[in-house]
């Protein structure tokens, strides 16, 4: 019953939102706020229905009821609760309904917290959430029901595959998805501005929260994903330039962008038609990752649930979604105001540059990602696109961005002074400088790119705490009078300081990893040992361990450097049971902000005597590359909470005629 | 500067124009660059046997790992054959093959081949979903009548070794 009752709460859902959309539009047409009070509440109808589905769901999976065709492939009555949980969205159809459950989530909190909005942007921006909403749950309904029933009910289910069996993995999907999702409050808003035709100041500020919360999200997501992949497939590496991947960095770049892009037409009016154009990219570009992670289109070493069948409707809704809001842009974009006028060297200068940057970088990722697509479509080859290029285009724009970073907080509005942001910066600079010198210096082997990258990342932090400086007037007046300029700063300017510095610290990570990592593999008996960077490990002893729905081989390596012991490892091969699949546990030991990673693989057999293939990296500042971006994430909920965006742009009262 | 447009409309459209073409040019050229560089063709063996790729060039060869053909060397090596229905290559690799890793199981290999016409393997690409086949393999598969649907088990016993 509860699964018959799930199904109709979503298929209440569709028809909510077909409601909501109706009734908006004709809010909107007949000005109407009895009909877009109506329209509102479907939107809340909407949300609760499936929620109630996506609950059904996850208490099929929780008492696991293998009676429901999703249940039984993904599920076992043997995997931990948390997994059991999570085996909700561990399948195509479950992430596809999670998707709805953010999409109609967002419609609903538009409606609940968007009092400020105009009545009429508001009719239809609830109403194209609803369009959304109908589309997506339309296809969920129609074409990827999670509550089909199995004729005849498996006593034990398929399990979901073990690499998926992970505490950062379990919540990788909500975050990564509420994420992507929350795009569509943007493209709504977009969409709204549009056939409203009027682009100001308020409307970007109504954007920001939306903007900010996703991109928030958004950032954790993939930190996570990265994380995940870092120690769960235990390569060593945490970024692949996968297609998979690629479509989720895609709209966190215009995402990124539009953040940039929409402070300048919230001051300044201008780049109005830009950010627009970026509002309805965002959530194209989240739509064109569903499609390249679900339809399997493209090979990816992520590939989980794939089902090409369906992959062509999601293209459809892409491109019929898409295509409606782009070729409005192109009928109404012109109508949207200049705005003001700025000097070359000016911040609005700046993050117009920020825009091209990101801009650009997104289109080469976005050209990487589908090249084999197009040539196999011009030509009938199969090729794949490696990490040298997305090294040889994405970095090179990308440390463009980061050395006019710095300039650009510093530059005043209108007209900038680039003398004075020079002589404000010179010391940022001069530390830059001095630690790029450094690491060249002292790091071994010598690397020059690798020092130009810590000189990169050390320039953003530097350059995040000079603005601080400036902010307070530190040095230049009282210590007192600095901490309360420093107390009195906006939560705003706080979250860009963190987001900067947070990219500082990423960077720092990235290139250190990248750059000195070092690798060994080898095949030891009990009591063999290799070396890796400044470590000696040693095969202690291989037992036999069981877990829950495993049994696993769990080494005991220990690691010495300069023959004193710094860490006992416990890396784990594990073979899973329900499926037969072994997968590896890796062990990482901690040595500061660095990792020393070890995986314990096959056990093979020399002239008798059992070997195990040891592989082992040292990978330093590892811990930076996602602590960055946790700061990052947290500067933009510190941005977020700033009540001047609860308070929203004071309008001008109309003069009594 | 009298060769600046006057009005200011105009002279922010010719800043916008000089701030984006410069780094138009410098992506594009680092993208045709980068792809031209950076791309590895896709072959089964038995395309592979008709475009005899160069020997040291980087490519990927996909097909099934042929049933009883793979060893396993204590220092770590690990040789298999790459099979599709007509033909078949030997593939050397070393280090630790992915957890997906089985025979009679699709595979894509990246390397290049040597002199010999053995194919050195720096990776064997894994598949985390045991139901998923990389899509080149599957398609080459369908074309060559192999296909079963998804999941099933090809018959490579047929294949001719060489």
């Amino acid at each position: 019953m509860m699964a018959e009752f799930g199904a109709f709460a979503l298929m209440l859902g569709l028809a909510c939102a077909i409601a909501q959309t109706g009734l908006s539009i004709a809010a909107r047409v007949r000005r109407s706020s009895v009909l877009a009070a109506a329209g509102e509440g479907a939107a809340l109808a909407s949300f609760a229905s499936v929620a109630i589905s996506f609950a059904v769901l996850m208490h099929g999976f929780v008492v696991s009821d293998f009676s429901i065709a999703n249940v039984a492939a993904n599920s076992h009555t043997e995997k931990p609760l948390l997994y059991r949980v999570a085996g909700t969205w561990g399948s195509h159809e479950g992430s596809i309904l999670l998707w709805d459950l953010a999409l109609t989530a967002y419609g609903a909190a538009m409606a609940l917290f968007g009092r400020s909005l105009p009545r009429s942007l508001k009719a239809v921006a609830v109403a194209t959430q609803g369009a959304l909403g109908t589309v997506f749950l339309a296809y969920t309904v129609f074409a990827s029901n999670p509550l089909a029933r199995l004729a005849q009910a498996p006593v034990e289910g398929r399990s979901l595959n073990p690499l998926l069996q992970d505490p950062a993995l379990a919540v990788h999907p909500p975050f990564l998805y509420s994420g992507y999702v929350g795009m569509s409050v943007i493209f709504s808003l977009a969409v709204a501005a549009l056939v409203e035709g009027r682009v100001d100041a308020a409307w970007a500020r109504w954007v920001r929260p939306w903007a900010l919360a996703a991109w928030s999200l958004l950032t954790i997501g993939i930190t996570l994903g990265a994380f995940w992949a870092y120690y769960e497939l235990g390569w060593g590496g945490w970024w692949f330039w996968d297609p998979v991947e690629n479509a989720s960095f895609m709209p966190w770049l215009v995402t990124t962008a539009l953040l940039h892009s929409a402070i300048v037409t919230e001051k300044r009016g201008a780049l109005a038609g830009w950010t627009v154009f970026l509002g309805l990219a965002a959530f194209s570009f989240s739509m064109l990752g569903a499609f390249l992670v679900r339809s399997g289109v493209l090979t990816s070493v992520h590939a989980f649930a794939v089902d090409p069948r369906r992959g062509v409707l999601l293209l459809m809704i892409l491109g019929v979604t898409s295509g409606a809001a782009f070729s409005l842009f192109a009928w109404r974009a012109p109508k949207l105001g200049q705005g003001g006028v700025f000097a070359p060297v000016s911040r609005e200068s700046a993050l117009v540059l920020n825009n091209i940057l990101l801009a650009a970088a997104t289109a080469t990722v976005l050209l990487g990602t589908l090249y084999p697509l197009i040539r196999e479509a011009l030509t009938g080859e199969a090729i794949s696109v490696g990490p040298p290029y997305f090294n040889l285009t994405f970095t090179p724009l990308m440390a463009a961005l980061i050395l006019v970073l710095p300039a650009g907080p510093l530059l005043s509005w209108k007209r900038g002074d680039a003398v004075g942001v020079a002589q404000r910066l010179w010391a940022a600079a001069a530390v830059a400088l001095l630690a790029g010198l450094a690491a060249y210096a002292i790091v071994s082997p010598r690397k020059a790119f690798g020092a130009l990258g810590l000189m990169l990342g050390a320039w953003l932090i530097a350059g995040a705490v000079a603005e601080l400086v400036e902010r307070t007037r530190a040095f230049r007046v009282s210590a007192a009078e600095s901490w309360r300029r420093l107390t009195g700063l906006p939560r705003g300017a706080w979250g860009m300081t963190f987001a900067h510095l947070g990219l500082g610290v990423f960077v720092l990570g990235a290139c250190f990893e990248t750059g000195w990592r070092a690798e060994a593999a080898e095949t030891l008996p009990l009591g063999g040992s290799l070396d890796v960077g400044a470590y000696h490990l040693t095969l202690d002893s291989v037992t036999a361990v069981e877990g829950p729905n495993y049994d696993a081989d769990r080494g005991l390596i220990v690691a010495t450097r300069n023959g004193k012991p710094v860490c006992r490892a416990e890396p784990e091969r594990r073979l899973y049971l329900a499926n037969a699949q072994t997968t590896s546990e890796v062990a990482i030991c901690d040595r500061g902000p660095s990792h020393l990673y070890i995986v314990l693989g096959e056990k093979r057999n020399a002239g008798g005597v059992p070997v195990w293939l040891v592989r082992a990296y040292w990978n330093p500042w590892a811990v930076l590359i996602f602590l960055g971006p946790v700061i990052m994430a947290l500067g933009g909920l510190i941005s977020l909470s700033d009540r001047r965006l609860r308070l929203g742009v004071p309008r001008r009262r109309e003069q009594p005629a | 500067m009298s060769w600046l447009p006057k009005s200011p409309k105009a002279r922010r459209r010719l800043t916008l124009i000089a701030a984006i073409a410069p780094v138009l040019a410098i992506a594009v050229a680092l993208t045709l660059w980068g792809l031209r560089g950076s791309i590895s063709f896709f072959y089964t063996p038995t395309q592979a046997a008709a475009a005899k790729p160069p020997a040291g060039r980087s490519v990927q060869l996909g097909g099934l790992v042929a049933k009883g053909t793979v060893v396993k060397h204590a220092d770590g090596r690990v040789e298999f054959t790459v099979a599709d229905q007509h033909a078949a290559d030997k593939v050397v690799f070393q280090g630790d093959l992915p957890d997906l890793f089985r025979e009679g199981q699709g595979v894509v290999a990246v390397g290049a081949f040597r002199d010999d016409g053995v194919f050195e393997a720096k990776t064997i690409l894994a598949k985390h979903d045991e139901r998923y086949m990389p899509r080149e393999v599957a398609d080459q598969l369908k074309k060559q009548g192999e296909w079963r649907g998804d999941g099933a088990t090809p018959a490579y016993d047929k294949v001719q070794r060489p």
